[in-house]
């Protein structure tokens, strides 16, 4: 039994303003593969009385929490909020799935969820000569714990620091002080840790007298620039800063890069955020690229799976996976490259594109990645 | 000789809406000995007839020569009461409202200090009533004849009413052609008739008729006068010209909801995706084709940019349950073998005959859906709407040769400019707003301007006529009666004091002052003051005051109020509330 009290819970995620239309569980992805019912488990719980058994709902760890059903909804209520709020009084009650609690503690202690040491974060940066963040600096980047860490993520965190040097843009990173922005732990229903990081960030950022600051992940912009305390700061997807760089000729293209190109639009930018066009900007400056667009696209891009929380976890039904199904989309463009700006999404894509054996087809990468290359 | 106020005091108990909270007893006997006084009295509802015969009666007996009712807000009854008092005699500006229901017995709990309240509303309108001064009731000829704006439905049924009643009328359209929305339509539900056969004849006598003018290609672009003598400037093509006129109906219509803003539905995207309005073009032709062939799965959409808040669209368009019901009914016609379906959130058949309608529909074959789609995407020549049918509590994805948006009304674009012109609120839902939702469904705060058919909100073509007619109706009004009544509370400058600064100018909404040329001061047009008194609120010099709200007056009432000595049982809970705040 894990019972939570569904009156208040109701009534806190104004649940009683449904009107029971069934938008959110008409677009969400993950009824494509998984029994998730976002409209039913509202309704569930606005007719339960007082008590409702969470124990019969392991699809709540399904949502990736891309945020289709909440930009749909005509009423203005959010299920994602919901299922994360439900997610919430789970791990409230002590139950939590092995992965997620490893990934929790190791945010606690190392401050970044993937169980690395916290003086190796700024290894990636080691010999690119980037300064360290100081009072003054224009930007401060934002690495985020998946592009300090994972290989593949270091190379589109090095590109992105070729790029902006080129640009002529004064940015400093924090090295080995830069902490978890805790967006995923907040998505896991770890509230209370969320808490903590947000003020470690906040005290440290205002301490240093951060005034702009770019991030490489949609998921590390959008908890700062939607679930932060708001304090002045300037928060911007390096999509939106290259995008202007390249609007003012700051960057230039050199080499070009001939190759049909498909985009994939991160949820947490797209859908989230309402980034769809800037970076088709970049892509289309890129000399010699040709863009052409999958059927669902911006506002229906279909998830990868890899957000909210889902890197930890593989749902109840890992058979069937979205991102598989994104990358045969992509193919079926007649795209060589599927480009995106989502180290998640780059991470799910690249492991379809092998587990699909379309090696030789196409090729996942970060626009950061083409960028530096076309240079 | 000097005046002695004598004056009447009503309490009203309007049923239980006030006696049940406010001790009126107790009201009416502290009134009793306030100065001026005469007669004081309570009575269960003061606006019934006995009630207005209780003051009348008093009036000649007892010889008063100021009453005062307290009772509702004065937009409801100060109109009745005024009437009543000058029915025996006293002038109506004699008479003076205090407000105890709206703006206490409503508002408080029911108690002493809720009584307090109510005594002390009294008091100060006893205190104003000493002081008030006979006004002199004064009445302006009007030009028979109205404008009307629009020529859609409501705007040529509103035409052709007032003409045929003997006025001149001008119909000012901004398209070139007459008929509106209506025109574009194929056919009406629930009967199915051609919508040319009721559009086209109307069409025709108006513009056949001797007293219309039509105007299209036209647009109004300034507005001057006011109720009785309206002076409209409207412009076709590179003339402007002004038109006098006595009224105004306004009948400016609607836009269809542009689908491109749900770009989920992949409207503009897909051939196959359509709009109810689209439909109707399409249609008409008798062959329903998408990409020269007939379709075979068509789904319909229900509440497309309506009931919508995410869009700033939280209200029903009306129509459109019914028009994709009509328009479903149309394709199991013109293609009998095809699949028909129809998404919905709940099925609004609330007209003469909706309901009927509904049943024949799913009848005659069509597939009735609850679920609102979410997405549509493309899948090889056909598209394919996803959605949740609620019912089965299941995704489900329908793949269709033809999809139609059912698209909701919103405001008609330019209705920021009318609102601007004609000074007209408008509701939160953009279209313009009725001077009360029930009582005055056709007027707007604008004495002389009235509103009909869509602008007012989503209508059908019978609600369009109705409003329409009655628009027409109370337009003629004050063209029949050849004069109106003039606003007798209104600024007026004391010569000796002004200095001719112009401030009050500048703050006037309704040009009503300007400097006299010889004598440098500043003087009021009796016909264009609405008595607002912003210009006697801004005066410099404090020449300016406004008749009715006099200086005297306002302050008189206010020092009742302040220097009341309440009873001590009574004050005692607000001081700790007071500390504890």
């Amino acid at each position: 039994m894990l019972q939570i009290e569904s009156r208040p819970f109701a009534r806190d995620h104004d649940l009683f303003a449904c009107v029971q239309c069934g938008k959110c569980t008409g677009g969400c992805p993950m009824t494509l593969k998984t029994k998730l019912n976002p409209r039913s488990l509202i309704l569930r719980l606005l007719t339960a009385g007082d008590g409702f058994d969470l124990e019969p709902f392991p699809e709540l760890w399904d949502c990736t929490t891309c945020s289709t059903c909440a930009t749909r909804c005509p009423k203005q209520v959010s299920p994602m909020e919901t299922i994360i709020g439900l997610r919430s009084a789970i791990v409230e009650k002590g139950h939590v799935h092995p992965n997620v609690k490893t990934a929790l503690e190791s945010t606690f202690r190392h401050g970044n969820p993937l169980s690395m040491p916290r003086e190796q974060r700024g290894a990636w940066a080691a010999d690119l000569g980037v300064k360290h963040y100081t009072a003054g600096t224009a930007y401060l980047y934002y690495v985020g714990c998946t592009p300090s860490y994972d290989p593949r993520g270091q190379k589109v965190a090095q590109a992105l620091v070729a790029l902006f040097s080129k640009g002529g843009v004064d940015f400093g990173i924090l090295g080995n002080d830069e902490n978890c922005c805790g967006s995923e732990v907040r998505r896991l229903g770890e509230a209370g840790l969320f808490e903590m990081v947000v003020e470690d960030n906040t005290g440290a950022y205002k301490e240093l007298g951060v005034t702009k600051m770019f991030t490489t992940s949609p998921h590390c912009y959008n908890v700062y620039r939607n679930e932060y305390p708001k304090n002045g700061m300037q928060v911007q997807h390096y999509t939106q800063v290259l995008a202007g760089l390249v609007a003012e000729k700051k960057i230039t293209f050199s080499g070009s890069l001939d190759k049909t190109v498909t985009y994939h639009d991160p949820c947490y930018l797209g859908k989230h955020n309402g980034i769809f066009d800037e970076p088709r900007a970049v892509l289309k400056a890129i000399p010699g690229l040709k863009l052409v667009e999958m059927d669902r696209s911006r506002e229906k891009s279909l998830c990868c799976e890899g957000g909210g929380g889902r890197m930890w976890l593989e749902g109840t039904n890992p058979a069937s996976r979205l991102a598989r199904m994104r990358v045969q989309e992509a193919v079926e463009t007649g795209a060589q490259i599927l480009a995106t700006a989502c180290p998640f999404c780059v991470l799910m894509l690249d492991e379809a594109v092998k587990n699909l054996n379309l090696e030789e087809k196409i090729r996942v990468m970060d626009i950061a990645e083409m960028a530096a290359q076309a240079l | 000789m000097a005046f002695t106020p004598r004056i009447g005091v009503y309490i009203c108990h309007c049923g239980i809406n006030i006696a049940a909270t406010v001790d009126v007893k107790a009201v009416a006997a502290n009134a009793a000995g306030l100065p001026g006084v005469v007669v004081s009295r309570e009575y269960t509802y003061m606006c019934s007839d006995p009630g207005q015969g209780l003051i009348q009666n008093d009036i000649r007996e007892l010889n008063l020569n100021r009453v005062v009712v307290a009772s509702c807000s004065p937009r409801m009854h100060e109109p009745t009461f005024r009437a009543a008092v000058s029915q025996v005699g006293l002038n109506p500006y004699c008479f003076e409202m205090a407000n105890i229901r709206e703006q206490c017995s409503w508002v408080h709990p029911a108690g002493e200090l809720t009584t307090h309240k109510a005594m002390q509303l009294v008091a100060s309108a006893v205190a104003k009533a000493a002081l008030l001064q006979p006004l002199e009731q004064r009445r302006a000829s009007v030009t028979p004849a109205a404008l009307i704006m629009g020529g859609g439905i409501a705007g040529l049924q509103a035409a052709l009413d007032i003409g045929e009643a003997g006025f001149e009328v001008s119909l000012v359209e901004r398209s070139p052609a007459l008929g509106g929305h209506v025109a574009q339509l194929h056919r009406t539900f629930p009967t199915l008739e051609a919508t040319a056969d009721l559009i086209q004849p109307l069409i025709d006598r108006v513009t056949q008729h001797p007293r219309i003018r039509v105007l299209t290609g036209s647009e109004v672009v300034g507005l001057g006068g006011f109720v009785g003598n309206f002076k409209v400037s409207v412009r076709q093509g590179e003339e402007t010209s002004e038109i006098a006129v006595g009224t105004i109906v306004v009948a400016t219509g609607f836009e269809a909801f542009d689908a491109s803003r749900k770009p989920e539905l992949g409207y503009g995207q897909y051939p196959q995706v359509i709009t109810t309005a689209d439909f109707e073009r399409l249609s008409a032709s008798g062959d329903l084709q998408v990409s020269g062939k007939k379709p075979q799965r068509v789904v319909f959409i229900q509440c497309v940019g309506s009931r919508d808040q995410a869009l700033g669209n939280p209200y029903c368009s009306r129509v459109c349950c019914m028009v994709s019901a009509k328009q479903a009914r149309l394709v199991r016609d013109l293609v009998p073998e095809a699949e028909v379906n129809v998404f919905y959130m709940d099925v609004r058949a609330y007209g003469k005959g909706f309901e009927e309608f509904y049943d024949e529909v799913r009848k005659s074959g069509v597939i009735y859906r609850r679920g609102n789609p979410s997405e549509i995407l493309r899948r090889g020549e056909r598209v394919v709407v996803r959605a949740e049918d609620t019912l089965l509590g299941q995704p489900v994805e329908v793949e269709a040769d033809l999809v139609v948006l059912a698209v909701g009304m919103t405001p008609s674009r330019g209705t920021d400019v009318v609102a601007g012109l004609f000074k007209l609120a408008r509701s939160s839902d953009g279209f313009f707003m009725e001077a009360h939702p029930k009582l005055r469904p056709v007027e707007t705060s604008m004495a002389g301007i009235f509103l009909a058919g869509a602008c007012q909100g989503p209508k059908d073509i019978p609600e369009a006529i109705t409003q329409a007619r009655a628009a027409a109706a109370a337009a003629m009004i004050p063209l029949m009666r050849g004069t109106v009544p003039v606003e007798a509370a209104i600024s007026s400058v004391e010569e000796e004091m002004c200095a001719g600064c112009g401030q009050c100018a500048s703050l006037c909404t309704f040009g009503a002052l300007s400097l006299h040329p010889t004598r440098g001061v500043m003087t009021v047009n009796g016909v264009l003051c609405q008595g607002c008194g912003a210009c006697a609120t801004a005066c410099p010099s404090g020449a300016i005051s406004l008749k009715h709200f006099t200086f005297d007056q306002v302050m008189a009432q206010l020092e009742v109020v302040s220097g009341w000595a309440a009873p001590v049982a009574a004050r005692q809970p607000r001081e700790e509330q007071a500390i504890e705040a």
